[in-house]
């Protein structure tokens, strides 16, 4: 069980917005971790700069969370075992790659733009979501 | 330096924003999705949140001739539906529905200094890897054919 929290998701649900807004202003470019993320692996980008300190950032600010409000203030739990995390995150991986983006790149930005292309991949990548943990909870009785 | 500086704020946002929001927690994104099972909506006011406020602020900035640091707006160009977005789209929601672990949401898990989320996030970032060496041999081939 986790905690129903409408209005914490709310408020940083808005966030996310406000982080993919201001990359659209001063950088002119879609805040899709994904993509983002992709130009830092070799063949490095040239415009890696601007990409590492947004990476930099968004693994700081939970360290800065947790530091000054205590580990209780950002709840975590990974129920799943190792060797899963290795084949979930390969797949992933290699799946956001052909997709071209990921939850926030597709879901957030591209929905914001009604890119035809984001709308496909998301309800895709939703329905495919539902229908996974459907099958490892319920039919495979979970880890 | 202001570029740099933007966009680390940018990303500073984007994180506080994950946890806040519970993204950033793996067992609260499973749950959003066991509708058969322990059902947690929160997911639902983060990506609408998260929507509502990108599609106000981008309709605004995208009728500006230019971004504040670059020449013009990197948006992507591709309009067709393709077979690689289908089928990475339904691949990447297999390994998100066993994980609970997206993109999005792995990177700032690191800095709560979780090991799950450093063997995720080290895997994921193989497996994109993976991906390009197989998209560059499958077109390698391709082009070799046509030849």
């Amino acid at each position: 069980m986790t905690e129903f929290t409408p209005l914490a998701s709310l408020l940083g649900g808005a966030m996310i917005g406000l982080a993919a807004i201001l990359l659209m202003a001063f950088h002119g470019r879609i805040a899709g971790m994904t993509g983002i993320l992709s130009g830092l692996l070799p063949p490095l980008s040239n415009d890696w700069a601007w990409r590492a300190a947004f990476i930099a950032g968004a693994i700081v600010a939970p360290a800065l969370i947790i530091i000054v409000a205590g580990a209780s203030a950002v709840p975590f739990e990974s129920p799943v075992p190792t060797p899963w995390l290795i084949i979930g995150g390969l797949i992933v991986g290699i799946g956001v790659h052909f997709a071209g983006g990921c939850t926030s790149g597709h879901g957030v930005c591209g929905l914001a733009r009604l890119s035809p292309r984001s709308i496909a991949a998301t309800l895709i990548f939703m329905a495919s979501t539902a229908l996974t943990v459907f099958v490892v909870r319920h039919l495979l009785g979970g880890f | 330096m202001a570029r740099i500086l933007s966009a680390l704020i940018a990303g500073l946002i984007l994180g506080a924003g994950i946890a806040i929001s519970g993204m950033i927690n793996p067992a609260k994104v499973l749950n959003f999705f066991d509708f058969a099972g322990t059902w947690d909506p929160s997911l639902a006011f983060v990506m609408g949140g998260a929507l509502v406020v990108t599609a106000m602020g981008y309709s605004f900035i995208l009728k500006r001739p230019a971004p504040l640091f670059d020449k013009t707006f990197h948006l992507p160009t591709a309009r067709k539906l393709d077979l690689p977005l289908v089928a990475g789209s339904a691949v990447f929601g297999i390994g998100w529905g066993i994980t609970g672990f997206c993109p999005g949401g792995a990177v700032p898990a690191l800095g709560l200094g979780e090991m799950s989320a450093v063997i995720f996030v080290g895997s994921m970032l193989a497996g994109i890897v993976l991906a390009r060496f197989i998209r560059r041999s499958v077109t390698t081939r391709m082009q070799s054919r046509i030849a």
